[in-house]
C-alpha cells in the first residue's frame, strides 16, 4: 500500500526523500554508465505500460475479488535494478501527482518502501539466486513468486515503521504488523503468481526480453554492502525517531492533555525562558522535545477543568468562523472568475 | 464506462485542466512547486492533537481553486476516492487512546478522536494541494523545476517520456480490455490465463513500441543525449505570490487563528 | 535478411535520381517497410550495398546518411516522443550539434512550412491524427533533408487530413520516396511506381502504364485506383457516351 502525506511526520518524510532521492541519483549515473540508449525509450514506455496494466483487473481465484499488477518485480527481471527503481519511480511519482496515491511527501518513503526493494533485495538476492544456469518454467515461476512476495513482505515493514517513527497513529506496532504483514502476504502472492504468469508468457514468446537490457552491465547488482549501509543506515534513523519519541512521552495521558492545552502555556508569562521555550515548541517540527519545561507541562495538567473546556469551546467556535470565511472568500472569487471568464 | 477508461478519462480531466489559462497557470512551476513545499511541509508538522489551527490553511484552496478555474466537484470525487486509506490508519486512534480530553454538551471528547479529526484534516488538506499545484502547474511544468532544482537528467527525461507514452499505452489498455469484455460473458475471461496472456500482449506491443521510437530517434541522429530546453522565468509576480503565501502559511502555523477569533468572539458576546 | 533467415528482399536493385517522386506499392508483407529501413541504415543488405548520393551507406557514413534521408514513420506516436511539439522539432537539429539561434530558426521554419506553427507548445497527445502527421514532417524537416522517405503517410487520415498532407508533399523539391496503400495519392504526387510482391520487384516504370496494366495488378494483390475505374453510376446514367 501506499504512505500518505497524513500520516507522516516531517522528519520521518524528509529522511526517506534524502534515501529515494539518493537512490534515484545512484541508478541514474548507473544507468548512464552501463545501458546504451536503446534503454531511454524502453524505461519510458515500460513505465506507461506499468500504469495501463495496472488498469486492467483480473478475478482473484477462489475470492471473487478483483485485483491487478503491481510491476515492481516485473520491471526489475525485465530492465535489473537500476532502470527498474528509476521507472518504479517514475511511475510513484505521477500516481502521487495525478492520482494522489500516496502524496508528496509521502514519495520518498512509497519510493523507497516499493522501489528499493524489490530492485535491490527481491531481484538480485532472490530472482536471481533461482534462475540461474538453464532457465525454465519453474525456476522461473519460483523465482518472481518468492521474489515478489519477499519485496512486499519487506514494503509493508516499511510502511509500518515509517508510520509509527511518525507517531500519528496510535496503533501499537504488533498489531499493526499483524494487520499489515498478513495482508501483504496475501497481496504479494497474487503480485507474485501474477508476475509468474507474464514472465513465462514473455519467455515463451521472446525470450531475449527477460534481462535483455543487461547485456553491458555487470551483474547489475548493486554490492551487498552498499545495500547493507543503506538498510542499515534507514534503520538506525528510524529506531532512532522511535526512541527518542518514546522517551519525550512516557506518559500517553500527560502528553496528550498537554498537547491540547498547549496555549496556556504561552499565556502564561513567565518571564523570557518560557517565551522561548513555548516559540521552540511550536516550531520544531518533531513536536515537543529538548526544552520542554516539565514544571509547566505538570502545571497545565493541574490546570482547572473549565479552562481547558473555555479552550476548546473558543477553538470550535473560531474554526468554524476561520472555515466560513474562507469558503465565503472562495466564494467570491469563483463569482469573480466567472464574471471575467 | 469500465473502471480502466474511468481512469484515463480522470488522466486527461487532469491534464486539461493544467493546459487551462488563468493568473495561476502564469506564474512560474517554480514558485508553485516551493510554495506548495511550504504549505505542506506547515500543516504536516502541526501536533497529532491539533484541529483548529489546521483550518485557516484552508484559504490556500479556497482562493486558488477559484482563480485556477478548477472545478470543485472534481476535485472532490479524487479526494473521497482516496480517502479511505486515511480512515483506515485513523480509525484505530479513538479505539486505541479513549483518555476524554474535554466534553462538549455532555459527550466526552477522546484523545483519539481528535487525532483522528486531525489525521483526516491533513490528509485533505495535503491532497488537495497536490491535486491542485498539478491542475493549475501541469506535469512538464514540475519536471522542468525538479530539473532545475538538479534532477539527474536521466531521471527527468524517464519522467518525460513516462507521460508522453501514458496516453498513448493506457489508450491501448482500454482497446485490449474492451475486445476482452466484449467477448467475455460475466466472469469469464477475467481469470488469471487470460489476464496473463493479455498484459503479456500489451507488454510485447510495448517492448515493440520502444524499438520503433528508438528508429525514429536514430534517425534523427540521436546519439544517448537529451537537449532539453525550456525557458523560465521568474518575475517580480512569482516572487511575491511564493513570498506572500509562504510567510502567511508560517504566520498560521505560529498563530493560532482560530483559537484567538473564538476567544474574542466569547468576550464580546458572553 | 531477418535475424531469423526469413528472407524479406531479393535481387533489389533500383536506382532513384535526385528530385524524382517514388511510391513503394505492394500488398501487406510484401516486403515495402522493410526496403524503407535499409535506406537508413537500420538494416544492412546480406549482399550488395546502398549508396545514397557519393557514398555507400557504411558506419562511418550512418550519422550523415541519417541526416540526408528524412525518414518518417507509419506511427506519428512514434515520432514524436518529447513532451511538446516544439521539442520534438528541436530534437534533430540539437542531436546535429546547431548552435541555439539557428535551431530555432529551423524550428519556425519548418512550423511555418507544415501550418502548425500554433500548436508548438502542445503536447503531442492533445493533436488530432492529421495534425499529428504534420508535426511528423515537422521533426524531419528540421534536419533539412534531401530525401524524404514516408511510410503510409495518409492511414489514419480524415479526408481533408489526407488531402492537406498531398498539398503539402507536392510542394516539397525533396527527391520523394513514398510506401503507401493508397494508390489515388500515388496518382497524384508519384510520376514513378516500383510494385513489391514477395520480396522481390515486379514492375517498376510510369505510375499510369503499371496502373493501367490490370493482369499485374491483380497478380500482386492490388486494385486500379478509384479514380482511374471511372464512376459506374455515371457511366451507367449516360449510355450514349
Amino acid at each position: 500500500m501506499h504512505m500518505a502525506d497524513a500520516l507522516l511526520s516531517p522528519t520521518v518524510g524528509g529522511v526517506m526523500w534524502a534515501a529515494s532521492a539518493t537512490g534515484i541519483a545512484y541508478c541514474s549515473k548507473k544507468v548512464k554508465e552501463h545501458l546504451d540508449e536503446r534503454a531511454v525509450p524502453l524505461m519510458g514506455v515500460l513505465g506507461a505500460f506499468v500504469f495501463a496494466a495496472q488498469m486492467i483487473n483480473f478475478t482473484i481465484p477462489g475470492t471473487g475479488s478483483s485485483g491487478h499488477l503491481g510491476g515492481g518485480m516485473l520491471l526489475a527481471i525485465l530492465l535489473g535494478p537500476h532502470a527498474a527503481f528509476l521507472v518504479i519511480a517514475s511511475v510513484l511519482v505521477v500516481q502521487a501527482l495525478f492520482f494522489a496515491d500516496g502524496g508528496l511527501l509521502a514519495l520518498g518513503c512509497n519510493i523507497f518502501n516499493l522501489g528499493f526493494f524489490p530492485a535491490f533485495i527481491g531481484y538480485p538476492l532472490i530472482y536471481r539466486k533461482i534462475v540461474t544456469g538453464d532457465v525454465t518454467r519453474a525456476k522461473l515461476v519460483m523465482g518472481s513468486t518468492l521474489a515478489a512476495v519477499a519485496s512486499l513482505q519487506l514494503g509493508a515493514l516499511g510502511v509500518v515503521i515509517e508510520t509509527l517513527a511518525s507517531g500519528i497513529t496510535e496503533l501499537p506496532f504488533s498489531t499493526f504488523v499483524m494487520f499489515m504483514q498478513p495482508i501483504h502476504l496475501a497481496i504479494g502472492l497474487v503480485e507474485g503468481i501474477v508476475t509468474a504468469a507474464v514472465v513465462s508468457f514473455v519467455w515463451e514468446a521472446n525470450p531475449d526480453m527477460l534481462g535483455g537490457l543487461q547485456g553491458k552491465a555487470p551483474a547489475g547488482v548493486m554490492p551487498r554492502k552498499a545495500i547493507l549501509a543503506a538498510l542499515l543506515a534507514v534503520a538506525v534513523i528510524t529506531g532512532g525517531v522511535i526512541s527518542w519519541y518514546a522517551s519525550s512521552h512516557p506518559d500517553g495521558l500527560e502528553w496528550s492533555i498537554a498537547k491540547v492545552s498547549g496555549k496556556e502555556e504561552l499565556e502564561s508569562p513567565d518571564g523570557i525562558h518560557s517565551q522561548l521555550a513555548s516559540l521552540q515548541d511550536k516550531i520544531a517540527f518533531l513536536p515537543d522535545y529538548s526544552f520542554r519545561n516539565t514544571a509547566e507541562a505538570a502545571e497545565s495538567l493541574q490546570g482547572d477543568a473549565s479552562s481547558r473546556l473555555g479552550t476548546s469551546v473558543s477553538g470550535i467556535l473560531g474554526g468554524s468562523v476561520v472555515l466560513c470565511l474562507a469558503f465565503l472568500v472562495g466564494f467570491i472569487l469563483k463569482k469573480f472568475a466567472v464574471k471575467n471568464g | 464506462m469500465s473502471e480502466i477508461a474511468r481512469s484515463l478519462h480522470e488522466l486527461n480531466a487532469m491534464d486539461t485542466l493544467a493546459g487551462k489559462d488563468s493568473p495561476v497557470h502564469r506564474i512560474d512551476p517554480r514558485a508553485k512547486v516551493i510554495t506548495f513545499v511550504v504549505f505542506a511541509g506547515c500543516v504536516v508538522s502541526f501536533r497529532k492533537y491539533e484541529v483548529s489551527a489546521l483550518l485557516p490553511y484552508f484559504l490556500f484552496p479556497a482562493v486558488i481553486l477559484p482563480l485556477g478555474r478548477i472545478p470543485m466537484g472534481f476535485l472532490a470525487r479524487k479526494v473521497l476516492l482516496v480517502l479511505p486509506i486515511a480512515v483506515l490508519i485513523g480509525i484505530f486512534n479513538p479505539i486505541f487512546d479513549r483518555t476524554v480530553l474535554f466534553s462538549v454538551a455532555g459527550l466526552g471528547v477522546s484523545g483519539g478522536m481528535v487525532s483522528f479529526t486531525s489525521i483526516l484534516l491533513r490528509f485533505v488538506l495535503t491532497v488537495v494541494a497536490a491535486l491542485m499545484l498539478v491542475a493549475v502547474t501541469g506535469f512538464n511544468g514540475i519536471c522542468a523545476t525538479l530539473e532545475r532544482f538538479g534532477v539527474p537528467r536521466a531521471f527527468s527525461v524517464q519522467l518525460m517520456m513516462l507521460y508522453r507514452y501514458l496516453f498513448v499505452l493506457t489508450a491501448e489498455g482500454v482497446r485490449m480490455s474492451r475486445a476482452r469484455e466484449l467477448r467475455s460473458v460475466g466472469r469469464a475471461g477475467t481469470g488469471l490465463r487470460d489476464f496473463s496472456a493479455l498484459i503479456g500482449h500489451l507488454l510485447l506491443r510495448t517492448w515493440h513500441r520502444a524499438q520503433r521510437i528508438h528508429m525514429a530517434m536514430l534517425s534523427r541522429c540521436f546519439r544517448g543525449e537529451f537537449f532539453l530546453r525550456r525557458p523560465m522565468r521568474l518575475g517580480s509576480a512569482d516572487i511575491v505570490f511564493t513570498l506572500a503565501w509562504s510567510s502567511a502559511f508560517i504566520v498560521m502555523r505560529l498563530v493560532n487563528m482560530p483559537q484567538a477569533v473564538g476567544r474574542f468572539l466569547l468576550e464580546v458576546f458572553p | 535478411m531477418y535475424p531469423d533467415g526469413t528472407e524479406a528482399l531479393s535481387d533489389i536493385s533500383i536506382r532513384i535520381t535526385h528530385g524524382e517522386s517514388v511510391a513503394v506499392v505492394g500488398a501487406n508483407g510484401a516486403g515495402k517497410s522493410t526496403l524503407l529501413l535499409h535506406l537508413n541504415g537500420f538494416l544492412k543488405p546480406s549482399s550488395g550495398s546502398v549508396r545514397i548520393g557519393d557514398y555507400p551507406l557504411t558506419k562511418e557514413t550512418l550519422q550523415e546518411v541519417r541526416r540526408t534521408v528524412g525518414m518518417i514513420f507509419q506511427d506519428p506516436d512514434d515520432q514524436l516522443f518529447m513532451s511538446t511539439i516544439q521539442e520534438d522539432v528541436a530534437f534533430g537539429p540539437f542531436n546535429l550539434g546547431l548552435p541555439r539561434d539557428e535551431v530555432d530558426q529551423r524550428v519556425a521554419d519548418a512550423l511555418e512550412r507544415m501550418g502548425i506553427n500554433h500548436l508548438r507548445d502542445k503536447p503531442p497527445f492533445r493533436l488530432s491524427a492529421g495534425e499529428k502527421r504534420r508535426a511528423a514532417i515537422a521533426t524531419v524537416l528540421s534536419m533539412t533533408p534531401d530525401i524524404m522517405v514516408l511510410d503510409e503517410p495518409t492511414t489514419g487520415l480524415d479526408p481533408l487530413g489526407r488531402r492537406q498532407i498531398i498539398t503539402i508533399l507536392r510542394e516539397f523539391t525533396h527527391t520523394k520516396i513514398i510506401a503507401t496503400h493508397d494508390l489515388d495519392l500515388v496518382l497524384d504526387l508519384c510520376a514513378r511506381t516500383i510494385v513489391l510482391h514477395q520480396g522481390r520487384i515486379w514492375a517498376d516504370g510510369q505510375t499510369c502504364d503499371i496502373f493501367r496494366d490490370e493482369a499485374l495488378l491483380h497478380e500482386c494483390h492490388l486494385e486500379k485506383p478509384l479514380s482511374m475505374q471511372g464512376c459506374p453510376v455515371c457511366s451507367a446514367g449516360t449510355p450514349e457516351d
